[in-house]
Formats: C-alpha cells, sequence, structure tokens
C-alpha cells in the first residue's frame, strides 16, 4: 500500500474509529447473513449438508434489516415504544435521584467521622457483597409490584457505587489541604464544602457512571413482574410472543440510553480532570 | 527592636507512637522569643522536630507542655494572628491563583468582593499580575511559592511562620526566592519564623539563627546576624557570611554526629 498516499493518511487519522466501525459492519453482516441464510447457502458446497446449521431460524435470531425496520415501526409508526421509554426513564430518574440524595452525603459524612465509620463499615461491605436484585421478592412482599417497588429496586442498585466512592472519595483527600483549611480557621461546614467536596467531585462521578449501568439491570429486573409498562417490561412480552426483533429493539434502546447517559458524565468527568489529572503531576 | 512579639515559653511536645505505643519526646522545653518585624531562621539536623515547632506555634497541634504568646496574648489553636507558608505549596488545584490568595479571607468571613481586591495586591507584590486566572498546575514550582505566600500575607498576620517553603524548588530558583522574600517581607513589613535545613539560606534572610538540638528539639543555640540590609545575593560571598556559615555549621555537625551514635 502506499504509505504517503491520501487514503492511508486518512485511516491514520481516524484508526480507532475505523477499526471499531469495521468489526461492527462485520458483526452486522454476519448476523444478516445468519438470518438469511448466507452462510448456509454459501458453504454448503465446502461442507456439505452440516452447512444448514448456519440456518437459523429468524425467531430466533432476528437480523439487522428485521430490528431496524422493527425499530422504526415502534419509534416512527405504531410509537407504542414511547410510554414505555417514559416510564422507564422515570423509575430510572427517581431511583437514581433517591441514590444521589441519600449515597453522597451519607457516604461523605461517613468517610469524615472515623467512628460513623466503623459503624457503618459492616453493613456497607455486606450490602455490597449482595446482589441486591435478591431483595427484589422481598420488596414486593412489602410494597406490592408497582411502581415503587421499581424504583426502589433501582435506587438498591444505584446507591451501592455512589455510596462506596463518596466514601472512598473523603478517604484520599489531600491531608495537606486539609491542614491549610485548619490553619486558616476553617469551620468544619467550610473544610466540606471548600476541601472535601470539590476533591471528591472525580471520584462521585465515577461512582455515578457506575450507578448508571447498574441503573439498567434495574430498569429490566424491576419489571419483569407485576402488571407493568415500560421497556423492560416491553423486552418481556415480545420474547414470550417470539417477537424477536422487538426484543433486540428493546435491548437496543436501553443499550442506547446507557451509553447516552454514561457518556454525559463522562464529558463532566473530563472537565474536571482539566485541572485535576495535570495538577497530581505537577504539584511541587 | 522594641516589642516582642511572639514567644515560646518551655514548649514541649510528647507524643505516642501510633505503631509502637512508645512516648517520645519530640520537643523539650523549648523557649524563643521573636521582636516586632524581626526576622528568625531555626535551622538543625534532620527530624530535630524544628517543622513540629512551627505546627505548634501555628495551634494545629497543641503542645504537652508550656505556651504560645503573641502579643502578650496565650494562644493554643490556629488564629488570624498567625499565617502558615506550607513547604509543598498545598494549594487548592481546583481554584485559580486569585481564589486560592482569597481562601484565608473567605475563612475569616471576608465578603467575596473586598477578598478579591485585598488578593490583588499581594499578587502584584509577590510578583504575579497576570496570572490571576490561572491554575495552579499551570505555575512553576516557585510560582506556586509566591501564591503560598500571598494566601499567608493577605491575611494580614502579626506573624508570618515558614516552613523550608524552598526546599523543593531548584538552586537558581531558590536564590531568587531568597531575594524576592527579602524585599516581599520588606514591603509588607512582616516578623517572620522561617524553618530552613539550609545554613546559608537562614543566614541570608535572618536577623538571628536559632540552632535547634539533635530530637528532642531543643534550642542549642542563638546567633545574632549582623550584616547590613538590604541584602542581595553577593552577600553569600562576604567573608563574614562564610564566617557564620562555619558557626552554624560547626554546631549542627556535632549534633548530626551525637545523633547518628545515639543507640
Amino acid at each position: 500500500m502506499n504509505r504517503n498516499g491520501r487514503l492511508w493518511r486518512f485511516y491514520l487519522a481516524h484508526e480507532r474509529l475505523l477499526l471499531g466501525l469495521t468489526v461492527v459492519v462485520l458483526f452486522l453482516v454476519a448476523w444478516e447473513g445468519l438470518g438469511r441464510g448466507w452462510w448456509a447457502d454459501g458453504l454448503t458446497p465446502l461442507l456439505g449438508r452440516s452447512a444448514e446449521a448456519l440456518r437459523l431460524k429468524p425467531i430466533f435470531v432476528s437480523s439487522p434489516s428485521a430490528v431496524a425496520k422493527a425499530a422504526y415501526r415502534l419509534y416512527f409508526v405504531t410509537g407504542e415504544i414511547w410510554p414505555h421509554l417514559a416510564a422507564s426513564g422515570l423509575e430510572l430518574v427517581a431511583g437514581l435521584a433517591a441514590a444521589i440524595v441519600v449515597g453522597i452525603p451519607l457516604g461523605l459524612v461517613a468517610g469524615r467521622y472515623r467512628l460513623l465509620s466503623a459503624a457503618l463499615e459492616p453493613f456497607m461491605s455486606a450490602f455490597n457483597a449482595t446482589p441486591q436484585i435478591a431483595f427484589l421478592p422481598l420488596i414486593i412482599l412489602w410494597i406490592g409490584a408497582g411502581f415503587g417497588a421499581r424504583v426502589l429496586i433501582i435506587y438498591l442498585l444505584t446507591v451501592v457505587p455512589i455510596l462506596i466512592n463518596a466514601h472512598a472519595a473523603v478517604r484520599t483527600v489531600d491531608r495537606r489541604l486539609l491542614q491549610v483549611a485548619h490553619s486558616f480557621g476553617a469551620s468544619e461546614a467550610r473544610i466540606f464544602r471548600s476541601i472535601i467536596l470539590p476533591s471528591s467531585v472525580p471520584f462521585l462521578l465515577g461512582g455515578l457512571r457506575l450507578a448508571i449501568g447498574r441503573g439498567m439491570i434495574g430498569i429490566i429486573v424491576g419489571e419483569l413482574y407485576g402488571q407493568a409498562i415500560g421497556v423492560g417490561l416491553m423486552i418481556n412480552r415480545a420474547g414470550a410472543l417470539f417477537q424477536t426483533d422487538k426484543v433486540f429493539v428493546g435491548v437496543l434502546t436501553i443499550v442506547a440510553a446507557g451509553l447516552a447517559l454514561t457518556e454525559v458524565v463522562r464529558r463532566i468527568e473530563r472537565r474536571v480532570e482539566l485541572w485535576r489529572a495535570s495538577g497530581l503531576e505537577g504539584g511541587g | 527592636m522594641t516589642k516582642v512579639k511572639l514567644e515560646a515559653q518551655d514548649v514541649s511536645l510528647e507524643y505516642r507512637q501510633p505503631r509502637t505505643g512508645n512516648r517520645t519526646l519530640a520537643l523539650d522545653r523549648v523557649s524563643l522569643s521573636i521582636a516586632d518585624g524581626e526576622f528568625v531562621s531555626i535551622v538543625g539536623p534532620s527530624g530535630c522536630g524544628k517543622t513540629t515547632f512551627l505546627t505548634v506555634v501555628d495551634g494545629l497541634i497543641p503542645a504537652s507542655g508550656g505556651r504560645i504568646v503573641v502579643d502578650g496574648v496565650e494562644v493554643n489553636k490556629p488564629g488570624p494572628d498567625r499565617a502558615l507558608v506550607f513547604q509543598d505549596a498545598s494549594l487548592l488545584p481546583w481554584r485559580t491563583v486569585l481564589k486560592n490568595v482569597c481562601y484565608g479571607l473567605e475563612c475569616a468571613g471576608v465578603k467575596a468582593a473586598e477578598a478579591g481586591q485585598r488578593a490583588q495586591r499581594f499578587i502584584d507584590m509577590v510578583g504575579l499580575s497576570g496570572f490571576e486566572n490561572h491554575y495552579p498546575y499551570e505555575l512553576s514550582g516557585g510560582m506556586q511559592q509566591r501564591v503560598n505566600l500571598a494566601r499567608a500575607l493577605v491575611v494580614d498576620p502579626k506573624i508570618l511562620l515558614m516552613d523550608e517553603p524552598f526546599a523543593a524548588l531548584d538552586a537558581q530558583t531558590r536564590e531568587f526566592m531568597q531575594e524576592e522574600l527579602l524585599r516581599i517581607r520588606f514591603e509588607a513589613g512582616k516578623t517572620v519564623l522561617f524553618i530552613t535545613h539550609q545554613i546559608d539560606e537562614a543566614i541570608f534572610l535572618s536577623d538571628r539563627v536559632i540552632v535547634f538540638s539533635a530530637r528532642p528539639g531543643r534550642v542549642k543555640a542563638t546567633i545574632k546576624i549582623d550584616l547590613e540590609r538590604p541584602r542581595k545575593l553577593p552577600l553569600k560571598r562576604d567573608p563574614r557570611f562564610h564566617a557564620y556559615e562555619d558557626q552554624i555549621w560547626t554546631l549542627i555537625h556535632d549534633e548530626a554526629v551525637e545523633a547518628a551514635q545515639a543507640p
């Protein structure tokens, strides 16, 4: 290949993007081929009848084109996904908001005061080690399988990384900065506001990023039970009716939402990292 | 030299080693006094407790015995009458230069607008005009120490406590900062207690140099530096300067040898 060619330079400039894109395209082609029997037809001369194993029923694997068609129908023709999306979004926002409101202050305070930390440590460790989904039957027993239960399971899943990261954040606050604050006679409230909170921000955002991924799990699991509405429920029902393309539309919608939210947090992180990353190296 | 600004009376500090549980005496009845407007340095072998002494004077660590008196009033916790210039610049990395300098004023409850005005004067004084909106990571080590100094000066303390502020700087920057410190200190008119392990730095800056003994820290000797001000760096080549250096070096060397031979 011409190493100075324009094509080569274009490749170098976008290497990461192009490599990622290539794999996605290959994957989609392979998938489409399974649903349409391309592989079975193409490989029969080579493999004989055993190539028929590569001919899968669309009802099991669907195909990218079928999924795209279904997505278009669900989003723009019938529009039936929107109420599901709104319901799931509301659950996520409510559960995550509660986790932030409880997890961040509790984690920060527990990180700051040794005795409180010691008191909460066993509980936090045990809760962290528990698959929080295991609480679902209990939750349904207590408050029924309604909106509240779904918010609660999302809350339980997301509060863990938020709480643990907030707790760890306080432990890593630069002690010299605390000494500066003490030396200027700063009040405890001011120390929290001016030293502990700002230096914790990167950890809090990291916790939030983890929480978003767990929140997505909460959406799916929480909607397994009861007369619900939501993307998770839509996936469940479509699965039971062998509407494979609809299942994929639901799953991909969750994936896209998770990626978008994570990207938002990552952008905020990058803005914060501006002072942080370089500040740590250049300190003297 | 008229009035006494700061007095340490028989200040001792004993602490328990967290791992072994043994009691260690870090400071042993340290007594010294600093006159208004005086520049005093403490030198001593490493580990002699000079930095510890400074944190006790600032009030960050309570003394086990003795008293710290500022302007006739006993103090036992940090207060606006003393300001500490830290060894590592210890700037808040998420704050700009201006906001860092304002920090002490904010802690003292000064309104933001007034704090900004007062901070500006000291940013100019330490030679950082134009860098108000830079973040610490954008500054060199020497510039960070200037911010550190301005942050302490702006609260208008009666006495400035400086903990080896130039130790992390390279040799040229350090000497340049020594000269700068004399200029800034003259403009601001402050009493200074300065900790260093560099003998030439102590002589160059000070009216008096106090030599600490090896652990536990004790005042071993006080040497008055009779060199005219204003001082410029060539003074370090003066024979009188060398004589002071020899005198103090011998005092510290004896201590260091003794400390090394101790069981």
